[in-house]
């Protein structure tokens, strides 16, 4: 065969011999090559009449690859099992190694269960309820651990890990400043704005400094604040404790007599319970700062008038009620980080489920908390 | 293996697969490998040696396009790689295949789904043959069918090495880049990991590249050995080369007390 003749498309030539059937193949039978591969393959089966025995001439054969191979001993093997007699002749000796080598077997299908929608749904309700059961009671066991190690610290000073505190404390608290003061004043000048659109229908525009006053104070700049922490060091949290998971350097602490909980979440827990707080007095400052501004362009109140009616509005507890709230916050999204951190396994998928399902939890629970607080000051009638 | 050895003709006479001329690779101020030669004949296994920090694996990457070079032609399949189109460039790296120190492997995909995932980027199978042809790649590494289904986190670090060794070979390909296979494997582990590697360049005609310290492999499946060391090549041939080079580096490499126990296990 000349060059020009070289067949690259796979062909099955088939000859009927009386009671042999011969087919002689052509051309390249490789894998970039499949589909031609497998229609030649079905075209043999429709091609075979009376003949009991099949001949395949593999001497023309240009190229042969594992995918070639398996397909041939397929057929082959399948043509011998349904009464016929099939041999391969004219090999190459390198094909006829790949031939043995594939040698074809049957793998076992794996069974595909057939499964009731209704039932999924009812069994995946009650995986996740219970999944969340237990979710709280890891946590409250977490805490327990957190607060021993805490207490370990507390009572042998000189184990305590400063300088990674104020690391993290750098990179909560003080990196975290001007996202945090930026969100705050948008959303007080946003409250002030409306504010004025509303109370303007009763001739109550001045009233503007109340609500945007007691509104930052006591909900909106720690909520900000929590949730924007949440989301920035929260996530990182995860991240950090989970790719050292993953990596093993956690069981490498361990092994070294170091307790994980005491060198990787203490001061992360720690500092956040400081840096929640002192962001959420800046919170409320950008939010204050914002509404005012808003006030005097669209509301025509100076900034002396509202000065002196928010001091009029508001008192210490009004601004406390909001403090108070932080450092809550602050361990419920350091103890769902570090929980989170410390659930995920070897995969990256893991790693960034966990890093997702840390941030919304974390969200969901401060406004959670949030609520409960709300509910037990006005119990209390703060 | 004599057999193996036997094939080896004059180097002038065969095809390099792999041409490296010229090679310059640094890192900022740091050169690492500077007119740097290598070929690497179609059909035999290269093994690679060279101390650690030599830049052994800066070459095989190098090689195959994750680290830039300064100077020098690379030409693989005797092509020059940087004056091919980006078609002809994927073309030439579906005709390799590579194996990480580390295996590499999809942590969210199964060991199928890792060996899959080649052919479902490059090849148009039907979903039977590319079960089929998954598993019998699997097999061919001798994996057990059920590590099919797992997950890399699940093996152990030699079933890692052939699950990853599985997807390198899930295209056929012509060359087979091998990076520290045998390394983290125990001795017999090792061993059959050599003879595997030995069948299966036997059978699918591969061009075998490997980077390793194993003096076992090198005296068992290796043609060629090529030595590193001060960012060139130092020695090429056969293990007899190796043994009856002067250079200090491969004197101590070579006749040092591992070597003598690797050689006594031999003889």
């Amino acid at each position: 065969m000349s060059d020009a003749e070289i067949v690259h498309e796979p062909q099955l030539q088939v000859d009927h011999l009386g009671h042999e059937l011969r087919a002689s193949l052509y051309g390249r039978w490789t894998a970039d090559q499949a589909p031609a591969v497998e229609r030649c393959v079905a075209d043999l089966g429709a091609a075979v009449g009376d003949e009991r025995r099949i001949i395949f001439d593999l001497s023309h054969l240009d190229r042969l690859d594992t995918l070639g191979a398996w397909v041939l001993d397929r057929t082959r093997h399948d043509l011998g099992a349904t009464g016929y007699s099939a041999d391969f002749v004219g090999a190459r000796p390198e094909h006829h190694i790949l031939l043995n080598e594939v040698a074809y077997r049957g793998f076992q299908p794996i069974p595909v269960v057939k499964r009731n929608r209704l039932t999924d749904l009812l069994v995946d309700i009650g995986q996740s309820v219970v999944r969340a059961g237990k979710d709280f009671a890891s946590g409250v066991s977490f805490l327990g651990e957190v607060v021993a190690a805490m207490i370990r610290v507390a009572t042998r000073p000189r184990r305590f890990r400063g300088p990674s505190l104020v690391h993290q404390l750098e990179l909560i608290a003080f990196r975290g400043v001007p996202i945090i003061a930026l969100i705050s004043f948008l959303v007080g000048a946003i409250v002030a704005q409306q504010g004025i659109f509303q109370l303007r229908k009763f001739g109550a525009t001045p009233f503007v400094v109340d609500l945007v006053g007691i509104l930052t104070l006591r909900e909106v700049g720690v909520l900000l604040t929590a949730i924007m922490v949440a989301g920035r060091s929260g996530s990182s949290f995860t991240a950090e404790i989970g790719s050292m998971k993953m990596r093993e350097e956690i069981d490498a602490l361990r092994v070294m007599g170091l307790d994980p909980i005491e060198v990787l979440i203490v001061p992360r827990l720690l500092a956040l319970i400081i840096a929640l707080p002192l962001l959420t007095f800046i919170s409320d400052l950008a939010a204050l700062y914002g509404g005012g501004l808003v006030a005097w362009i669209y509301g025509d109140v100076s900034p002396d008038v509202y000065l002196s009616r928010l001091r009029s509005a508001i008192s210490l507890n009004t601004f406390m009620v909001g403090l108070i709230k932080a450092p809550f916050m602050a361990l419920i999204i350091g103890l769902i980080a570090s929980m989170e951190g410390l659930a995920v396994e070897g995969s990256a998928e893991s790693l960034g489920r966990h890093v997702t399902s840390s941030v919304v939890k974390a969200i969901f629970m401060v406004i959670v908390v949030d609520g409960v607080f709300a509910m037990f000051f006005a119990a209390i009638r703060y | 293996m004599l057999e193996t050895r036997s094939r080896i003709v004059a180097d002038t006479q065969r095809e390099a697969v792999i041409r490296v001329r010229g090679l310059e690779v640094g890192f900022g101020e740091r050169t690492i490998m500077k007119d740097l030669d290598l070929d690497v004949y179609r059909g035999e296994i290269l093994g690679f040696v060279g101390a650690s920090g030599t830049g052994k694996s800066v070459l095989t990457r190098a090689i195959l396009g994750l680290v830039p070079k300064r100077a020098g032609t690379i030409e693989v399949f005797g092509e020059n790689v940087d004056e091919l189109s980006l078609a002809s460039r994927k073309a030439i790296e579906r005709r390799w295949g590579v194996l990480f120190q580390f295996g590499a492997l999809f942590s969210s995909l199964t060991v199928k789904e890792n060996v899959q995932v080649p052919m479902r980027e490059y090849l148009h199978l039907s979903e039977r043959l590319l079960d089929e042809l998954a598993m019998l790649k699997i097999e061919m590494v001798g994996l057990k069918p059920d590590a099919a289904d797992k997950l890399p986190s699940e093996l152990s670090g030699g079933m890692i090495k052939r699950a990853a060794l599985a997807r390198a070979l899930a295209l056929d390909p012509e060359i087979l880049f091998l990076d520290e296979p045998t390394s983290g494997l125990d001795p017999i582990g090792a061993g059959e990991f050599d003879d595997l590697i030995a069948t299966l360049q036997r059978t699918l005609g591969l061009t075998v590249f490997m980077v390793t310290h194993d003096l076992d492999s090198l005296h068992s499946v290796c043609d060629r050995i090529a030595a590193l060391g001060g960012g060139r090549i130092i020695a090429a041939g056969p293990i007899e080369t190796m043994l009856a080079s002067d250079h200090p580096w491969l004197k101590a490499y070579f006749h040092g007390k591992r070597a003598r126990a690797a050689m006594a296990g031999e003889a």
